[in-house]
């Protein structure tokens, strides 16, 4: 991970368009060849770049496993937390310094299964973070572990028969929970990402975008699947969009349809315009608004 | 530096001690509290709830669970609010992760454990002493950690604000082993005027942001801090890391980090150590003893005395870092160390590390659940004596 | 695409099957390719996603034993940048060449 990269001297003289939003100091980063978690990266430093919001004021938090190593590869303030616990870090972030727009690059098995309590009270809340969920369907850091999002029938190091319990529907959980932004893309959709991240940034309160992600060290190889390409073929092939979808209806069968889109923008007030709404209607003039004598 | 005035309620109350924390906290300049209710701690945070709108600039939520709260602590250290958390038994037992976040990442924060009888849900409204060893060793991993114990309501005011001092000053997290007795009697608290308050400021970078190292120690130890929203952009995690704050994983690195960690706490022992000594000089007995504890004992010391009996007391308000040298040193002087704690053994065993063999160590147990009585404390006076 | 028209041809390189009203005013941009050789892990992803076919796997190995892209095309870059984004070892990117700087390549990934 110390390692030096060589780089070879005719790239040298032109800077890398990432340079100032990547902590190119660190590359080569830890994830395996054909993983998707870099091509993430990129779509979030281009949604970062893009946003107009000052470097300064961003704050990226991560969990624990391969996703939640993302936070120590973006150049902003970083946080590389504890395995479930990015959520209240970053909620903890955000009210203390409510100029901060915080997001959360978390996997699968962090947000939703030791995270899940979290996830689903960041969002009842609407605390005005961002979650970006990326999802392999499988614990991978730890070397292919079932996770909550394994589609039924694939193999997992601890299902190795085949995962006979039913996932969760991760957009369906942040729906029903209340959040102001769900889309689900795939890492292969690489511009739709983007702009999903770009507008989960600009939506105020609980935002979710999953990204379903090539794991082929682990998911792929399992499963045989072929590598990381042969995920990305899958799902040209077999990805359908879908803006507006009942969130109902977004399972993920073993390798079967996987429905893209933005499904729900429904903006409302978030934990800390409550806050001050209510308390201004309580305490009338003698209150002094707390996000207002920050702004 | 002095108080802000706005967090500092200046006059004589009638609190409780959960109150008096609360209002420790908000003199101290504490204005982020995230925690989840369990008896018999819930007033600390029914109080700062109360008190923060009205104070202003501060926050408070009441989180899913202790696991969150303590990582919300984390967040809003980092964020640049003197943050805290408060908690009973079996909430301490679920923020142990993320206090050992906090111990990693060095990062200023408070951390109340009312203490209840256990183990798992015990008594949730009687006291106990028994996660002194959870207070030291909790969480995983090896390092050095600040914990105070108040005995009274006011001793609760005064040394939340020495508790957020010196986590800003060691950048540790600094926990405040209250009990439930101090938690839940009341007794007069003189606030001061916030002119009288002493605060430690955090050790803020001032450097050119470009060149911030999050984990480039000073000659004290203590790296700088900056908060989210500085410009450093800086980058910390919960693994072993170098200067950058980058994670490095070998041998070399661990040692350097870990060592740091605990070195940074334990070579200031003495200048942590808050201690208080009553006629030590010319003892043969030394009760040793911290919390709700070192109070019950008082009418035991009396009664020897009383007796003609040479007993002197020395209370712990510091028990982590262990103040070594002044036990080690009571030791060579005295014939028995008596300890009464409301446990089968925790600080005791420390003590009786540090008496080496040169006096007797006298253990006065207790399970929880209600205090000592006194003739028990009485008898291990006379039984160091035998 | 409705049924009735032809398919696009096989070869990736964009040939019309019918020539746009505005052919003679749009500029084609031009991009510039940079390969980080020794960054690269060899997923292939920038070669088969490239819509112009500009890149190729090499036979030769980088410094971490991978086969990594090189151009084969130079001539045939739109500086649409899919190859950039897609990297997942932030290895290759794109600039525009100086003299073409109207239009801009748009590919949806």
């Amino acid at each position: 991970m110390t390692e030096e990269t060589t780089v070879t001297e005719e790239t040298q003289d032109v800077a890398h368009p990432m340079d100032d939003l990547l902590r190119m100091d660190r590359m080569p980063h830890i994830w395996c060849p054909t993983c998707g978690l870099g091509t993430v990266v990129t779509a979030l430093a281009l949604a970062l770049g893009k946003s107009g919001i000052p470097l300064d004021d961003i704050a990226v938090v991560s969990g624990i496993g391969c996703t939640g190593r993302v936070a120590g590869y973006i150049k902003v303030d970083s946080f590389h937390t504890t395995h479930g616990r990015a959520i209240p870090f970053a909620t903890g972030l955000h009210l203390a310094n409510p100029k901060l727009k915080v997001i959360v690059v978390s996997g699968d098995g962090d947000l939703i299964a030791i995270g899940g309590n979290h996830f689903i009270h960041a969002a009842r809340r609407n605390v005005d973070i961002t979650v970006i969920c990326v999802n392999n369907f499988i614990y991978a850091m730890t070397g292919g572990q079932v996770a909550p999002t394994t589609p039924l029938t694939a193999n997992a190091s601890t299902m190795p028969y085949g995962n006979f319990e039913p996932p969760f529907n991760i957009p369906h959980l942040a729906d029903s929970c209340g959040a102001a932004y769900v889309a689900r893309w795939s890492s292969l959709h690489v511009r739709r990402m983007t702009t999903a991240f770009a507008e989960a940034i600009a939506t105020p309160g609980f935002s979710l975008v999953e990204v379903v992600t090539p794991c082929s060290t682990l998911y792929a190889r399992r499963n045989r699947l072929g590598t990381g390409l042969d995920l990305l073929k899958f799902y040209h092939d077999n990805c359908e969009i879908q803006h507006g979808a009942d969130t109902r209806s977004l399972n993920i069968d073993f390798q079967g349809k996987i429905t893209l889109g933005k499904f729900i923008e429904r903006p409302r007030p978030t934990f800390l315009d409550r806050l001050d709404n209510w308390y201004g209607q309580v305490f009338g003039d003698k209150y002094e608004p707390y996000v207002g004598d920050r702004k | 530096m002095k108080a802000d005035p706005k967090g500092v309620l200046t006059g004589a109350h009638y609190l409780d001690g959960d109150h008096a924390a609360a209002e420790g906290a908000l003199a101290a300049g504490c204005r982020f509290l995230a925690g989840y209710p369990i008896t018999p701690s819930t007033e600390v945070a029914e109080r700062f709830a109360a008190r923060i709108p009205k104070v202003g600039g501060g926050v408070f939520i009441q989180m899913e669970d202790e696991l969150a709260s303590m990582a919300a602590i984390l967040g809003g250290a980092w964020a640049g609010k003197k943050s805290m958390t408060v908690t009973s038994g079996p909430g301490f037992s679920l923020m142990m992760e993320n206090l050992g976040l906090g111990i990693m990442m060095e990062v200023p924060l408070v951390l109340i454990n009312v203490q209840r009888g256990g183990p798992s849900t015990g008594l949730p409204t009687l006291p106990g002493q028994a996660d002194m060893m959870q207070a030291r060793w909790g969480s995983h991993g090896d390092y050095e950690i600040i914990a105070i114990c108040p005995s009274s309501p006011q001793e609760a005011f005064d040394y939340m604000i020495t508790a957020f001092n010196f986590s800003e000053k060691y950048r540790v997290p600094t926990l405040v082993m209250m009990d439930e007795c101090v938690g839940h009697m009341t007794e007069k608290v003189v606030i001061p005027p916030a002119d009288e308050i002493e605060i430690t400021p955090r050790k803020e970078y001032t450097g050119p942001p470009e060149e911030y190292l999050p984990y480039l120690p000073d000659k004290d130890m203590i790296p700088w801090m900056t908060k989210a929203g500085d410009g450093t952009r800086f980058h910390t995690t919960g693994l072993t890391h170098d200067e950058k704050g980058y994670p490095v994983m070998n041998a070399d690195c661990q040692e350097t980090l870990v060592r740091r960690l605990v070195d940074k706490i334990r070579t200031n022992a003495d200048e942590i150590a808050i201690l208080e000594e009553e006629e030590i000089d010319g003892a043969d007995v030394v009760l040793i003893s911290y919390g709700i504890s070192s109070r019950v004992a008082i009418p035991a010391i009396e009664r020897a005395r009383r007796e003609g009996l040479k007993v002197g007391s020395l209370r712990l308000v510091t028990v982590w870092p262990f103040p070594e040298t002044r036990v080690r040193e009571l030791a060579k002087n005295v014939k028995a160390l008596v300890i009464p704690e409301m446990n089968y053994g925790q600080v005791y065993y420390e003590i009786e590390r540090c008496a080496a063999g040169n006096a007797r160590t006298v253990l006065v147990p207790h399970a929880g659940g209600w205090v000592h009585d006194v003739d028990d404390i009485y008898a291990g006076i006379k039984e160091g004596l035998k | 695409m409705p049924q009735d028209l032809p398919s696009p041809p096989e070869s990736t390189k964009s040939k019309y099957w019918r020539k746009p009203l505005d052919a003679d005013t749009v500029k084609v941009p031009h991009g510039e390719l940079h390969i980080i050789v020794n960054r690269c892990k060899g997923c292939r992803f920038c070669v088969e996603y490239c819509p112009r076919d500009v890149l190729e796997m090499a036979e030769d190995f980088n410094v971490k034993g991978y086969h990594y892209p090189l151009v084969k095309d130079e001539v045939a870059c739109v500086n649409c940048q899919l190859c950039e984004m897609l990297c997942p070892e932030f290895a290759i990117f794109c600039t525009q060449t100086e003299d073409e700087e109207e239009g801009g390549g748009e590919d949806e990934g």
